[in-house]
């Protein structure tokens, strides 16, 4: 007899047909698991490729970044810089997120400490289509309704501009920004709230001073993917803002925005030519801004969940 | 016995205020979607028939139909499922069932946090340096369907991963303990118990696709073409590349039309999100355990 362990035909973890399957789906989930992270290298690769022609021939820095001067198709001397859509982005981003955030956290706040069962259930399911309408649906509103309605109300000569474009920028993020924060409330445990009205304070001042204390990071990072959100919007700023390149100085000064300058050119340019080369050069700005504000708002809730 | 102060009377009133004034915030975000889709119901619908739909744009795209933007878009989102679901439901069953808490994992969730995002231009740079310059697919549905594809890939992999979630561990241990393999536990009982909500997430993965434009007007969706077509190699029209062409590139369209248009996309984009909400609400009905 034989110690059975010892048998070497039939080892405990047989390698069989089974064994082989269950590797091979292993190995695949994986491959397909860092996909994500391959999509991610590749986009910065693909992008950095076509623009970094432009970036070490064409590019002089000081121009790019500080003159608002941008004439890609100029036949003297075509100048690239994009100073003035730095700033019209920047501008109609603060003015959406001075609108969209308040409004978003109130909303939230209602939904979370105040709305009950079914209205809840119904008011997160209207904030979902609210999140579903398609960004050159928002750009057609911007153009056929705010349009006229802006002219209307404020006696001003056109209704595309700063004012426009924050108003559907602070539609379109404040969807996000609402059930972000919503959540953020939600991962608050009830015993803080309970602690705080055991001790005799209103609904109201234990949201003031005990929940929206815990909640701030999730907030903030609410706050911080609604900020990407806006600035990286396409269709529905290149819609309603107008497009006519200058630093805006009024809320109804028309602007144009980066993103907004690469989908209304990219068609008309040839591939290769230092125009085109430019173009992508605007897109690396906007994938690194956006990379850095998506790790920022993720660095800032990963943060809470340690602690 | 207690009685209340004007401190507590005083409290109870802020609490009042504040009650409305968050109500009205909120109302603030649905009010003007309730009137937009009102807008679009009350110009759209005198245009949207069935010749509407089934019809060629005529007279330079300010009479007609949407018919060839309608079907476009139906090839750019099935080609893009076909790329995005398998891969997306792959990746979400390896971070649910197999991924350890390493730095690797670590990785794949902040990627997917960044390719959800990215702006929708940068993914169309990307698709123009990728598919249609490097791998030379030219602007064709394939280029346009690939790029949505990656973009819209997060949607999936989210949703996938929270229903594999869902499913309670006990299920998998049993499984386990019959002497299943890995791989047999996922296939027999994992997915069987999963499958409703990860449907749930291509649903809503079509309606995000569908209503894209800036990522497909410069790999394969053009603004006009006279023919329909017929494989992945051809260029298409889109619907919501449609209504940016009818609403800002095409003089003198009747004011019905881009509005008619407008209703169509809409109308398919809250149709996908109503349906995906009722299997959830369903889901969360029927659930066993």
């Amino acid at each position: 007899m034989t110690d059975p362990r010892s048998d070497r035909r039939r080892p405990a973890d047989a390698r069989d047909r089974h064994w082989y399957i269950d590797k091979f789906f292993e190995i695949l989930m994986f491959l397909c698991g860092i996909s994500a992270i391959l999509f991610v290298v590749g986009i910065f690769l693909f992008v950095f490729r076509e623009g970094l022609g432009f970036i070490l021939q064409d590019m002089n820095f000081s121009e790019f970044f500080f003159s608002p001067k941008w004439r890609p198709t100029s036949l003297v001397r075509p100048t690239y810089g994009i100073l003035a859509m730095v700033a019209g982005t920047a501008a109609v981003t603060v003015l959406a997120m001075a609108i969209c955030l308040p409004v978003s956290i109130g909303a939230a706040i209602y939904i979370a400490e105040f709305a009950k069962g079914r209205t809840r259930e119904t008011l997160k399911i209207l904030i979902e289509f609210l999140a579903a309408i398609p960004s050159v649906v928002w750009g057609f509103i911007a153009l056929s309704i705010m349009n006229p309605l802006i002219i209307d109300l404020f006696d001003a000569p056109m209704g595309l501009g700063v004012l426009n474009s924050a108003l559907i920028l602070a539609l379109m993020a404040a969807p996000i920004v609402t059930s972000l924060a919503e959540d953020a409330f939600k991962a608050v445990p009830d015993t803080y709230r309970e602690a705080a009205e055991a001790l005799g304070a209103t609904r109201w001042q234990a949201i003031r001073q005990v929940v929206l204390p815990a909640a701030r990071n999730g907030l903030l990072s609410a706050g911080l993917l609604g900020v990407g959100r806006a600035f990286g919007e396409t269709m529905a700023i290149l819609m309603s803002s107008g497009h006519s390149i200058n630093i805006p100085t009024s809320i109804f000064d028309s602007f144009r925005a980066l993103t907004a300058t690469i989908a209304a050119e990219l068609g008309e340019t040839a591939v290769g030519s230092p125009h085109y080369r430019a173009l992508f050069a605007i897109g690396i700005f906007l994938f690194l801004i956006t990379f850095l504000i998506n790790m920022a708002a993720d660095f800032i809730v990963r943060g809470v969940r340690k602690g | 016995m207690f009685e209340a102060t004007s401190v507590n009377h005083h409290n109870d009133r802020v609490q009042k205020q504040v009650k409305i004034l968050f109500g009205i915030m909120l109302a603030l975000l649905i009010i003007p979607m309730v009137v937009i889709v009102a807008t679009l119901l009350i110009k759209g619908s005198p245009i949207v028939n069935l010749s509407f739909i089934f019809e060629d744009p005529k007279d330079g795209m300010t009479a007609g139909g949407i018919f060839p933007a309608l079907l476009g878009t139906i090839w750019l989102v099935a080609v893009s499922l076909l790329a995005s679901v398998p891969l997306g439901v792959a990746a979400a069953i390896y971070l649910s069932e197999y991924a350890p808490d390493n730095l690797l994992t670590r990785l794949i969730h902040l990627a997917t946090i960044n390719l959800a995002g990215v702006p929708s231009i940068v993914h169309a740079l990307f698709g123009v340096g990728a598919f249609v310059v490097f791998f030379r697919f030219g602007t064709s549905i394939l280029a346009a369907s690939l790029t949505l594809a990656i973009m819209t890939l997060p949607v999936v992999i989210v949703s996938s991963w929270e229903a594999l979630q869902s499913v309670p561990r006990s299920f998998r241990e049993a499984c386990w303990n019959m002497g299943a393999t890995r791989w047999q536990t996922i296939w027999h009982v994992v997915l069987p118990n999963a499958i409703t909500g990860i449907l749930t997430g291509v649903i809503l993965q079509v309606s995000r696709a569908a209503g894209e434009t800036a990522p497909i007007m410069f790999t394969g969706a053009a603004m006009f073409l006279p023919f329909l077509p017929n494989s992945v190699f051809d260029q298409t029209m889109a619907l919501a590349l449609h209504l940016f062409v009818v609403a800002t590139q095409v003089p003198n369209v009747p004011e019905s039309l881009p509005f008619g248009v407008a209703l169509v996309l809409v109308g398919i984009v809250l149709l996908m999100n109503s349906v995906a909400i009722w299997i959830r609400l369903r889901l969360r009905r029927k659930k066993k355990w």
